[in-house]
């Protein structure tokens, strides 16, 4: 066991101390959305009492002081994913705009009738469906590429749909219904070498490791905040600065715009000509808060402890008779979705909340995964930086004794 | 361990999750209706005879958690010998031990089914009750081939 300091860590989430039906909080929905650290409601709450004001607007004081912290938060954003610059960091609602933002703009722009579209099968609703809506009304093809029973991609067959028609590769760096961490290097090497530019989505995988988008070399990252501990109704998008630069904006509004006549509009300089309208300011503040958090502890750091959390709670649950882990890729986070024999994880989802124990019980956002494992449904334990081994005991104790309710 | 849920879990539940009556698909069927809950995947087809508007036969296939099986399993017990307006009154009564007010339920209509009255405390599980409701509902005023709860 490495010295991960978790018992610091979890004192620092207020959350962590509620009851939940008179049990103690066993959190184990981290795939879904993050608690808290106490930093992160402070920051908010300095900020509303402190130096709230409207953001790249007033000459007075308070705007001023929102503005650096709105701006300080981008260049944390910049570090922490290592962008070339805050020019390349837009501020959205989270994955799901993100993705929305390039179908919008940056694809009506280079994609057309008859070209190509390339994700894979574990992908989230969210890197589905805004293609979907992309080709239906322009005559662009959505591809898939296959995944395997492990429930990793099949690389081969990938490669094999990357063709001269394939403007856009669009791929899940973390499986959230499976925890498959995708070969993303090699997708993207493959994407690059026909001139392919790459969109990740990156909304499970930022909490679970470090991302360096220029290592990386992908053109766009996106993530939510609410997954990184940060608050919720805020996300990044992330871009090379000469794919944003050529891009059409996204919304029009306040602060997107140089100059306005009623005859023509210049638009604003990166990044504000993606960010219309008074942002989420304190959400903005609230993820500088959170990253100045992770950065204190380190990525790497965190990724090892959950490795360690995954390893047990998957030696564990491989003892458990009738239960089937869904997703057992070679390269995982930290999820652990499963089903068990005659039980429906909805009832399993009931039974562990009676314990205290917060699952996720559902498809996940991801149905055409839960088709190809022929499951209506999974139970998903996801894990975070504050979880512990006790918990994961907590969780398949408690599994254990259902079996036995259940009979 | 489990002992807060033993009003939503109650032996009757697991009796009919376990043993699931009238289980079979019927080839003579008057009414054929799918009833799909999209959000825990719970997918039912539900079959029904009538005589005029009796409700001779009804019976099930499908796959969902116990408080659905247990609820399709049990509705198509209670329906059986059932007029058509019969049946709708215990939809309408089922509905409000589920979701309504307590005082409005006729506990001597609803019967056996009042071991589904738990799930009025469960929110996220209410849908996994009336999805057999819904789709006996569609089936008796034949104005679908399949619904859904979302």
């Amino acid at each position: 066991m490495t010295t991960f300091p978790v018992e610091k860590i979890r004192a620092d989430f207020p959350i962590l101390k509620e009851k939940i039906r008179n049990k103690p909080l066993v959190y184990l929905d981290n795939a879904a959305t993050c608690q808290k650290p106490q930093a992160v409601i402070d920051s908010i709450s300095h900020l509303y009492m402190h130096e709230y004001a409207n953001v790249h607007r007033g000459v007075h004081t308070l705007s001023v002081k929102a503005t650096d912290r709105y701006e300080g938060a981008r260049e944390k954003v910049k570090q922490f994913i290592n962008a070339n610059s805050t020019k390349e960091i837009i501020f959205v609602k989270g994955t799901t705009e993100a993705i929305n933002l390039i179908a919008q703009t940056f694809a009506k722009a280079n994609i057309g009738k008859g070209d190509e579209i390339l994700i894979t099968a574990m992908e989230h609703h969210s890197n589905i469906v805004p293609w979907q809506m992309f080709c239906e009304e322009t005559g662009a093809v959505l591809k898939v590429a296959p995944i395997n029973l492990h429930g990793e991609l099949i690389f081969d067959e990938f490669e094999k749909l990357i063709s001269d028609k394939t403007k856009l590769v669009s791929v899940v760096h973390m499986s959230n219904a499976l925890g498959t961490v995708n070969p993303v290097k090699k997708i993207i090497a493959a994407a690059k070498a026909k001139n392919i530019p790459v969109l990740l989505d990156g909304a499970q995988a930022i909490p679970h490791m470090s991302v360096d988008v220029q290592d990386l070399d992908c053109d766009f990252y996106a993530f939510s905040g609410h997954k990184l501990y940060a608050p919720s109704g805020i996300g990044v998008l992330y871009g090379k600065q000469a794919l944003l630069e050529a891009m059409p904006p996204y919304q029009g509004g306040g602060d997107m715009i140089r100059k306005v006549t009623f005859e023509e509009t210049e638009y604003n300089t990166l990044p504000y000509k993606f960010e219309a309208g008074t942002p989420s300011i304190a959400d903005v503040v609230g993820l500088g808060a959170a990253i100045d958090y992770l950065t204190e502890i380190g990525m790497d750091n965190i990724a090892a402890y959950e490795a360690e959390l995954l390893d047990y709670a998957t030696e564990k649950a491989r003892k458990i008779e009738g239960l089937r882990i869904i997703g057992d890729a070679k390269e995982k986070g930290a999820i652990l979705s499963f089903v068990l024999d005659k039980i429906h994880p909805h009832d399993i989802g009931t039974m562990l909340d009676s314990l205290g124990i917060a699952i996720r019980a559902g498809h996940h956002c991801a149905m055409p995964v839960m088709d190809f494992f022929e499951v209506p449904a999974t139970a998903r334990a996801s894990f975070a930086m504050y979880n512990t081994k006790e918990e994961i005991d907590v969780l398949m104790n408690g599994i254990e004794q259902l079996i036995e309710v259940f009979g | 361990m489990f002992d807060d849920l033993r009003d939503l879990y109650q032996e009757v539940i697991f009796d009919h999750n376990r043993n699931p009556r009238n289980f079979r698909v019927m080839d003579d069927a008057d009414r054929q209706v799918e009833g799909f809950n999209p959000l825990c995947g719970d997918r039912l087809t539900l079959f029904l005879k009538l005589d005029g508007d009796v409700i001779t036969d009804a019976s099930f296939q499908g796959s969902g958690c116990a408080i659905s099986t247990a609820s399709v399993s049990l509705m198509t017990e209670i329906v059986k010998g059932k007029t058509e307006a019969e049946a709708e009154t215990l939809f309408t009564q089922f509905h409000e031990m589920t979701t309504g007010k307590e005082e409005n339920v006729d506990l001597e209509a609803i019967g056996k089914l009042a071991v589904l009255a738990g799930v009025r405390e469960y929110p996220a599980r209410v849908k996994c009750a009336t999805l057999a409701w819904h789709t006996l509902d569609a089936a008796l005023k034949n104005e679908a081939s399949s619904i859904s709860t979302e």
